[in-house]
C-alpha cells in the first residue's frame, strides 16, 4: 500500500516539475510579453498543484495537508492577480501587431 | 555524493549566481530582481541549516521588504538611469574590488580560524530557557537574555521611520504619502485587496503568537501585517496615513515605550533594568510583543509609502 502511495507522489511531483520546467522553456522561447506571461501562470498553477498534491499523502496529518493546499489557494490568488496586471501594463505598452 | 549533498551543491551555485547577478547587471530594476531572488535561495539555505527563524526573517525583511524598498527605488531612478550612463572609472572600480576582496578575506580567515568546536552559548541558553516561559529559544534570546538588543533596534526603526519623513518638503509636513496609490482601472488588485486582509492578519497574528514556541515572533508576523496594509492602500481602498496622526504617532512608539516602561518596572521589581520576575516572564513578554508588533507592522509599512508628498490630511 505503502508503495502505491509513493508511486503516486513521485508520479504527481515529477509531473508538476515537468510543467514548471515547461513554464520555464515557454518564458526564454516564446517572443511576446503575453506568451511568456501564459507560459509561466500555467506552471504556478498547475505544476505547484501537481507537486501539492503529491505531497498530500506524505504530508503526515490533517493540518499539515491543509497548509500545504492554503498555500497552493494563495499561490493561485497571488499569481492570476499579478499575471493579470503585469498583462495588462503589457498590452497598454506594446500593442498587438 | 548522496542526493542532500547533490541538492545543497545546487543551491549553493544558485546563491552564487543570484548574488554574481545582482551585484553585476547593470541596470537597477534587473539587480533588485537578482537581489529578491537571492535572498529567497539564502532563506532555503537557512532551513537547510535548520535555522527556521533565521530562514523567515530574511524572506520578510531581508528579501520581501528590502525587495519593494529597492524596487521603488528603481522606479524612481529610472528617469535618472538613461542619462547616466558612464559608469565609475577604473581607478575606483579598482578600489572598489579591492575594499570587497579585503573583507571577503577578512570573513574567510575569521570563520576558518574559529576554534573546533565552535565557542557557543547555545547550551547556557537551553538550560536557562525555562525560567523565561517561552520555548523557542531564538525568542527566549532576543525577549529576554538580548531583550536590550531588542529594545535598541525596535527605537532604530522609529529613528530610520524619521529619517525618511525628513524628506519631506515643508509644505507636504504632516500630509499623506500618495506615492503608493496605483489607482487601479479594474477590479483585479482591488479584488485582491479585498480577499488577503482576513488572511493576512491572521497570518501575522499566528506568526507572532506561535513564536513563543515554534519558529515566528514579531517581526515575520509585523512584516505580514505590514505588507498586508500596504496591498490595501495600493489598491486605494484605504488612505494611507496622514504622518501628522496622533494616534499614528501613538502606535508607532507604543513598541520600544512599553518595553521602556516594563524594561523599568524591572529596575525596581526584579532588581535590574529590562529583568522580569520569574513568574510573570511569559506573560510579560507577551505584553511586550504586542506593541512591538503594532510597531514593526507601522513603521515597515510607512518606510516604504515614502516620505509625505501631498499636504492632504495634515493640520
Amino acid at each position: 500500500m505503502s508503495t502505491l502511495v509513493d508511486v503516486f507522489s513521485m508520479t504527481a511531483v515529477v509531473a508538476g516539475a515537468f510543467f514548471f520546467l515547461a513554464g520555464v522553456v515557454g518564458l526564454i522561447r516564446f517572443p511576446d510579453t503575453l506568451s511568456r506571461l501564459h507560459a509561466l501562470t500555467k506552471a504556478d498553477n498547475l505544476g505547484l498543484g501537481l507537486i501539492v498534491v503529491g505531497l498530500l499523502s506524505q504530508a503526515g496529518g490533517i493540518a499539515a495537508a491543509f497548509k500545504l493546499l492554503f498555500v497552493w489557494l494563495l499561490v493561485l490568488l497571488a499569481s492570476s492577480t499579478v499575471g493579470q496586471m503585469i498583462g495588462r501594463v503589457a498590452r497598454d505598452a506594446e500593442p498587438p501587431a | 555524493m548522496t542526493l542532500t549533498a547533490a541538492l545543497e551543491t545546487a543551491l549553493a551555485v544558485l546563491v552564487l549566481g543570484a548574488a554574481t547577478w545582482a551585484v553585476v547587471a547593470r541596470a537597477a530594476f534587473a539587480a533588485t530582481v537578482g537581489f529578491v531572488s537571492y535572498g529567497l535561495l539564502l532563506a532555503l539555505v537557512w532551513v537547510q541549516l535548520a535555522a527556521i527563524d533565521v530562514a523567515l526573517t530574511e524572506v520578510a525583511i531581508g528579501s520581501g521588504l528590502t525587495g519593494v524598498l529597492l524596487l521603488s527605488v528603481s522606479a524612481r531612478l529610472s528617469v535618472t538611469e538613461a542619462a547616466t550612463s558612464a559608469g565609475p572609472g577604473l581607478a575606483l572600480r579598482l578600489l572598489a574590488a579591492l575594499g570587497c576582496a579585503a573583507i571577503s578575506a577578512a570573513l574567510a580567515v575569521a570563520i576558518l580560524t574559529l576554534p573546533d568546536p565552535t565557542p557557543s552559548l547555545a547550551p547556557e541558553v537551553m538550560a536557562a530557557l525555562p525560567a523565561t516561559g517561552v520555548g523557542n529559544p531564538v525568542t527566549g534570546v532576543l525577549m529576554a537574555f538580548r531583550g536590550f538588543d531588542t529594545l535598541l533596534e525596535k527605537i532604530v526603526l522609529v529613528l530610520a521611520l524619521i529619517g525618511v519623513w525628513s524628506l519631506a518638503p515643508d509644505r507636504y509636513w504632516g500630509g499623506r504619502p500618495t506615492s503608493l496609490y496605483m489607482r487601479p482601472r479594474d477590479s483585479v488588485l482591488p479584488f485582491f485587496a479585498r480577499t488577503l486582509p482576513p488572511l493576512g492578519v491572521l497570518l501575522g497574528l499566528h506568526l507572532m503568537w506561535v513564536g513563543a514556541d515554534a519558529p515566528g515572533g514579531a517581526f515575520p508576523g509585523g512584516t505580514v501585517l505590514a505588507a498586508t496594509w500596504l496591498i490595501v492602500m495600493m489598491a486605494s481602498l484605504r488612505h494611507t496615513p496622514a504622518i501628522g496622526s496622533s494616534w499614528l504617532r501613538l502606535g508607532i512608539i507604543s513598541g520600544p515605550a512599553v518595553f521602556l516602561v516594563v524594561g523599568a518596572a524591572g529596575l525596581l521589581v526584579a532588581g535590574a533594568f529590562l529583568a522580569y520576575p520569574v513568574d510573570y516572564a511569559k506573560p510579560l513578554i507577551i505584553l511586550i510583543e504586542v506593541p512591538m508588533l503594532l510597531t514593526i507592522a507601522l513603521v515597515l509599512g510607512l518606510l516604504v509609502a515614502g516620505p509625505p508628498d501631498s499636504a492632504e490630511g495634515g493640520s
